[in-house]
């Protein structure tokens, strides 16, 4: 069984910036895998890489056991690749894109109708695919873009961030159509830096940090390899803070409980790591009731794949979001991207 | 010699449905279509189609470029209204001499424009879009530019050769006209390949404009397009004579103003020999041949 995509020890330097510093996964036929990390992790130039708009300093990267650097041509026509900013020719409509792209991956006249007209209706584009796409909303253009990604029945979708700037109905659309083409048995490369995103549509995740993947596995593995389970307590509505600390001093010394911070940003909530498979939460709630502390909602979950990337990297994605935005030089930012 | 390679099935048996996705059993062909393919044909067609759509919607550019040589022919063909007949060689006005001045520099400006539109698709990513599609070759991208260059500048020709007719410069024959489109086209083509390596070097589109601008108006001037050579002192006429407008000009002014013309008439005296229609000619396609060598390594850069 070849893989669909194989990537090994993938090195590329942009100058003095090393973009990618090791990276190596392996995708299956037929799975949605996901790539996940801040931005500026490297996700993006791996991206790059793969669909031939980079060449790799080192590494071997095969497409369904095809080297991209040896046959680039195989490798264009392997993938849908669907950049994250997306690039329209705004003077075209939306159909006449899709014909000029149908024309570059050599489809032929008599199929390319056809194709097109199904991909209208499935992302259901009919209502304004007519119209210039200067006019297309966020949510148009990157409906038009995944159909553009897909008009060759690619063996792999590559989709770099396509939710980013979406409004929540759109996101929905969006996801609801990869969720359609896994049941097809597409197989699609997504990278995000939305945990909620990785963690709803992709089979196995690659985290990813600094240009190096820190872990790997399906969503599930990761969170059982980082352990405990959390629970979310709100003592009250707005709990005071002396009250909330009394709860932490209380909560720490059972012995199911890990350990405890209280979330001054969430109204002094308690977030609390407890041994998995436990009956920590019953436990929690009669320790409460036993000292008089009043309880206003409780809540078990497993560990988030933030929680994941937090015991790889020491820091929450959201920080390392922060820092890469801040550390972002937006010239060699365009340089990198331009051909 | 071409080779397949059948990747096994794909385990999920990629239920084909009726959208059509999906294809883990495709074979992958590793061969490359050539130049002349059906492949390469389509593409070229298709990127060309583009452009074409883009002047149907927005055709400011065109009306610009067929409205500016004719305020060449008439404000500054009007400049030299007065100036006694025979000073300008054997053209009968100064009209008549301009004409083939226009042509070509108009011709000449479209065509070092050729790469704008290009470094928008660079700056834009729109030519990502294109790089990451398993072109038959890329140089469809440049010969899709060019077919629209050209296009372009027979369209101004046509109307610069008409509005010089009906202002008195008089009409070639017919294969005086077809050797006019011939040099047009020759000149255009180099010069569109000297812009579109120049769209690939370059880092952004204001370079490219400064560029086009520091270029244009000088070879303007540095050419027999609004003067003979006799009025030039002699440093002017040997950048005159090495300016490859002049070799365009020339010839174009010679068809305008002999009926009887053949391709060992001379057509520019230059300071260091005779250039006849001929040589000229060749001149033309020496300086393709240089200009399109010369950017061939910058487009492979990006587009290898």
């Amino acid at each position: 069984m070849v893989a669909a995509v194989r990537i090994e020890a993938l090195q590329k330097r942009y100058g003095q910036v090393e973009a990618v510093k090791d990276v190596s996964l392996t995708i299956e036929s037929g799975e949605v895998f996901g790539l996940l990390g801040p931005n500026g992790a490297g996700k993006t130039t791996t991206l790059r890489c793969l669909c031939t708009l980079a060449t790799p300093d080192a590494g071997l990267i095969e497409v369904s056991g095809v080297s991209v650097v040896k046959h680039p041509k195989v490798a264009r026509q392997c993938l849908g690749y669907v950049a994250q900013e997306v690039a329209l020719d705004k003077v075209l409509t939306g159909r006449e894109l899709l014909e000029l792209q149908a024309a570059l991956y050599h489809i032929p006249a008599k199929q390319m109708g056809d194709r097109i007209q199904n991909l209208i209706t499935m992302l259901d584009m009919s209502d304004w695919i007519d119209q210039r796409s200067g006019t297309y909303s966020g949510g148009m253009r990157r409906r038009l873009d995944l159909a553009t990604g897909l008009l060759h029945q690619p063996d792999v979708l590559v989709l770099d961030e396509p939710t980013v700037g979406l409004d929540i109905e759109s996101r929905v659309v969006v996801w609801d159509f990869i969720r359609k083409l896994r049941t097809q048995g597409t197989t699609v490369l997504i990278t995000s830096h939305y945990l909620e995103e990785i963690d709803a549509l992709a089979d196995r995740v690659a985290i990813i940090d600094k240009g190096m993947v820190i872990a790997s596995g399906s969503p599930s593995e990761l969170k059982d390899k980082v352990g405990g389970d959390r629970i979310t307590l709100r003592l009250r509505e707005f709990t005071p803070h002396d009250e909330a600390q009394a709860a932490q001093s209380l909560l720490q010394s059972l012995d199911c409980v890990q350990d405890v911070i209280i979330n001054e940003v969430q109204g002094n909530s308690l977030n609390l790591v407890v041994k998995s498979q436990s009956d920590a939460l019953m436990r929690v709630q009669t320790a409460l009731k036993q000292a008089g502390l009043p309880t206003f909602g409780i809540a078990q979950s497993r560990p988030s794949l933030d929680d994941v990337y937090l015991a790889a990297t020491g820091t929450t994605l959201t920080d390392a979001e922060m820092a890469a935005a801040s550390a972002r030089d937006s010239k060699q930012y365009r340089k990198e991207n331009m051909r | 010699m071409s080779q397949t390679i059948t990747p096994p099935p794909a385990q999920s048996s990629g239920s084909v449905t009726s959208s059509g996705l999906s294809g883990g059993d495709r074979a992958l062909d590793l061969s490359t279509p050539g130049l002349l393919s059906g492949e390469f044909v389509q593409e070229t067609a298709a990127l060309t189609k583009r452009l074409f759509i883009q002047l149907q919607r927005r055709p400011t550019t065109l009306v610009a470029g067929v409205i500016q040589p004719l305020m060449w022919l008439i404000l500054f063909g009007a400049l030299f209204q007065n100036v006694p007949e025979g000073l300008f060689g054997t053209s009968q006005n100064y009209g008549q001499f301009l004409g083939a001045g226009v042509i070509v520099f108009t011709a000449f400006g479209g065509a070092l424009n050729a790469g704008l539109p290009v470094m928008f698709d660079r700056e834009f990513g729109f030519l990502n879009r294109l790089l990451v599609a398993p072109l038959a070759s890329r140089f469809s991208i440049v010969l899709a530019s060019s077919i629209f260059i050209a296009a372009l500048s027979m369209v101004q020709t046509a109307v610069i050769v008409a509005a010089s007719a009906a202002l008195g410069a008089g009409l070639p024959g017919v294969v005086g006209l077809i050797l006019v489109a011939a040099i047009v086209l020759t000149l255009v083509l180099g010069v569109t390949g000297v812009s579109l390596g120049l769209a690939f070097a370059l880092p952004g589109h204001v370079e490219l404009i400064a560029v086009i601008f520091v270029t244009n108006l000088p070879l303007l001037f540095a050419s027999t397009a609004l003067a003979p050579l006799a009025f030039m002192p002699t440093w002017l006429q040997w950048v005159a004579s090495l300016n490859p407008l002049s070799y365009a000009i020339e010839p174009i002014r010679f068809v305008y103003t002999h009926a009887l013309w053949s391709l060992g008439d001379v057509v520019l005296t230059a300071p260091f020999a005779d250039v006849t229609l001929g040589m000229a000619l060749l001149v033309l396609v020496g300086f393709d041949a240089i200009a399109l060598l010369g950017v061939r390594a910058l487009l492979q850069r990006t587009l290898a």
